[in-house]
């Protein structure tokens, strides 16, 4: 639990949430002025989220973020240059520039990676999280879905098959109100976590903007699975500051309603919370900052300066197939 | 040598390899107990049990992306779909993520896992339980797609597939399912990617794979009678497919007919065609690459009619005939 942290796990956590701040805030910064290529979906207001998931797991627990997932990279450990020079498809990227922004895969942190498909991951960790049983390791898989995803079939399958086999797979539904354009209000029936909760699936509901509850969900949720041998749901009530993508002008919402959710911007309570206690200074958390943005910069720095290094057909083409067999 | 059915290859093929490689699991509806829709895991739940014969509720998309999830971390399932026909409720896992992870992450992860499936009509079970829907999964590189039609290459092939560190489509004819042939005691494999020349011939080559095979060598005999001399070259993968081997039959006969159950249109003949116009064997050809597939409708129930849409022995002697101009 989160009262258990030490300081510096503490000031981790805070680093986590700026480091994924600055990263979204420049990425945004850099497909407005067209210096990258192809789309993205940032995941500015849910820091929380990006740093608390990964922070409350276990060595050896997996991720799979949804496709606004470079938060989840970061708090999961993964380098920014490498995830940055992906973006610039250099061969330096995490996927050598074969992957981009949607498919940023990190197995040496225990990151499966984002699905371009809504749910598509889904049930993709459950047959991690089945082998992961079969192998007797006590570890789990922690499978991020958004609100949207909630009306896939592919989900509700997947949470009845996870109930049924009785695997170690952790749903966390970051809730950020908006499927693209659809605000979830309109057309989610219902309630998403008695949905889970109807498949026999203890759910955990928490304000998804306040760092310290996601923490301590996710660590509840961990234990529970770990001891229970069986699956957990949280749902994460969260924002999505920015649009759906980068060519979404956001006519359906009000600039009110965005300027409400601002409010309550989760880095800003954290950090409140620990000048507070005394764990940090006001000079203390604009120093992160400022290292974060400059780390940041570091990082548009060298794949600037490398993404004219990149993968030919031929050396792509070796990883269509891997060809080789067991035997 | 012993001899036993397609079926009964096909069992021992996912029996030895459960065997083997504590890895693998064979996943999917009703294939415990009850031995499966048309009876090919009958015994291996009695055998291994339920910690390595994973029954599923009828939830196929969801158990297929789970045996990539399961692929993903060093498992290797082997996936039976009921019907070919419901392929169509597993596109996702197996077009959008199986074909595509090891390529997406720059060889961070590899996806060994086998998706078999019995399909084709002539049972009487009407459109949506008979279709031959192998062409969707051509298209998609990363994907690797087998279709045998004995059972010596069934069995020795679904080993390969399994011990193969890349998915892999493995079509099932149902009509083959109760048909027998030699299949040796010792363990074997057959390579994917290597076709086979199931009669040897000089007037023609007729290109085929899975229950078709058995169809042109039916309409080379009665051909033989009337002195005319086909060979029959059975592909057996599809993907990676055996070109040389169709190059270099084609060279030698001068004529290729293509012949497959699948819908004529957009079906894999079209493909066979241009890699034959596409080689030298081109300048070898005495008249032009002709194909026989299935009529453009889906599987009709009456079985008069489903009898009339796929390539028939006579037929393929028709068309032959007609190709050679007598």
């Amino acid at each position: 639990m989160f009262i258990e942290l030490d300081k510096e796990k503490k000031k981790e956590l805070l680093k986590t949430m700026h480091l994924s701040r600055a990263f979204e805030t420049k990425v945004n910064e850099m497909f407005m002025k067209g210096m990258i290529h192809g789309t993205t979906h940032l995941g500015l207001g849910q820091e929380a989220n990006h740093a608390a998931l990964s922070a409350a797991l276990c060595e050896g627990d997996w991720i799979l973020p949804t496709h606004r997932g470079h938060g989840h990279f970061i708090g999961k450990g993964g380098s920014v240059y490498s995830m940055m020079a992906e973006l610039f498809a250099s061969k330096y990227g995490i996927d050598k520039g074969l992957g981009g922004s949607m498919h940023m895969t990190d197995t040496k942190n225990y990151n499966m990676g984002s699905s371009g498909v809504v749910a598509g991951a889904v049930p993709i960790a459950v047959g991690m999280a089945f082998a992961l049983k079969k192998q007797k390791k006590d570890n789990l898989v922690a499978v991020c879905l958004g609100d949207g995803a909630f009306n896939q079939g592919m989900t509700q399958e997947s949470l009845n098959l996870a109930a049924v086999w009785q695997v170690p797979v952790l749903f966390f539904c970051e809730n950020n109100m908006y499927a693209m354009s659809t605000p979830s209000r309109k057309y989610v029936s219902g309630n998403i976590s008695d949905r889970a909760a109807s498949y026999d699936i203890k759910t955990i509901t928490v304000d998804g903007n306040d760092v310290i509850a996601v923490y301590d969900a996710v660590s509840a949720a961990q234990e529970y699975i770990k001891r229970e041998k069986k699956p957990c749901f949280i749902e994460s009530k969260t924002y999505r500051w920015l649009g759906h993508s980068k060519s979404d002008l956001r006519k359906y919402r009000t600039k009110e309603e965005e300027e409400y959710y601002k409010s309550l911007c989760p880095i800003m309570r954290y950090e409140e919370y620990l000048i507070n206690e005394g764990i940090i200074t006001r000079e203390y958390a604009d120093g992160i900052q400022k290292e974060c943005e400059e780390l940041i910069e570091d990082s548009v720095l060298f794949s600037e300066k490398t993404r004219g290094d990149i993968l030919t057909i031929e050396e792509a083409m070796q990883y269509v197939y891997d060809g080789g067999s067991r035997i | 040598m012993s001899v036993m059915t397609y079926a009964q290859a096909i069992k021992e093929a996912i029996r030895e390899e459960l065997i083997n490689d504590e890895n693998v699991y064979f996943i999917g509806e009703d294939i415990g107990l009850y031995g499966g829709c048309f009876g090919v895991s009958r015994g291996l739940w009695e055998e291994f049990g339920e910690d390595r014969i994973i029954e599923t509720p009828i939830t196929e998309g969801a158990f297929t992306s789970a045996a990539v999830g399961m692929a993903l971390l060093g498992l290797r399932p082997i996936v039976e779909i009921m019907f070919g026909d419901f392929v169509s409720l597993t596109v996702d896992a197996i077009v959008d993520h199986a074909a595509k992870y090891r390529f997406m992450t720059a060889g961070q992860v590899n996806v060994p896992m086998v998706l078999r499936t019995p399909f084709g009509s002539g049972t009487g079970a009407a459109a949506q339980h008979s279709q031959s829907l192998e062409a969707m999964y051509l298209n998609t590189p990363g994907l690797k797609v087998v279709m045998p039609s004995t059972p010596y290459d069934a069995k020795g092939l679904l080993k390969a597939a399994v011990r193969d560190n890349d998915p892999v489509m493995f079509f099932e004819n149902k009509l083959l399912y109760r048909t027998s042939g030699e299949v040796p005691d010792e363990e074997y494999t057959v390579p994917i990617g290597k076709g086979d020349i199931k009669r040897e011939g000089t007037d023609i080559t007729l290109i085929s794979y899975s229950r078709m095979v058995g169809v042109c060598l039916e309409a080379a005999e009665s051909l033989e009678k009337e002195g005319i001399n086909c060979e029959v070259l059975d592909l057996r993968s599809l993907r990676p497919l055996d070109t040389e081997l169709i190059i270099s039959s084609v060279k030698k006969t001068s004529r290729a007919l293509i012949v497959y159950e699948a819908p004529l249109f957009g079906g894999f003949g079209g493909e066979i065609c241009a890699a034959i116009n596409e080689s030298e064997a081109f300048y070898y050809l005495d008249c032009p690459v002709r194909r026989l597939g299935g009529a453009e409708m889906p599987v009709p129930y009456n079985p008069i009619l489903e009898k009339q849409i796929v390539p028939t022995a006579e037929k393929v002697v028709e068309t032959v005939k007609n190709m050679l101009g007598v």
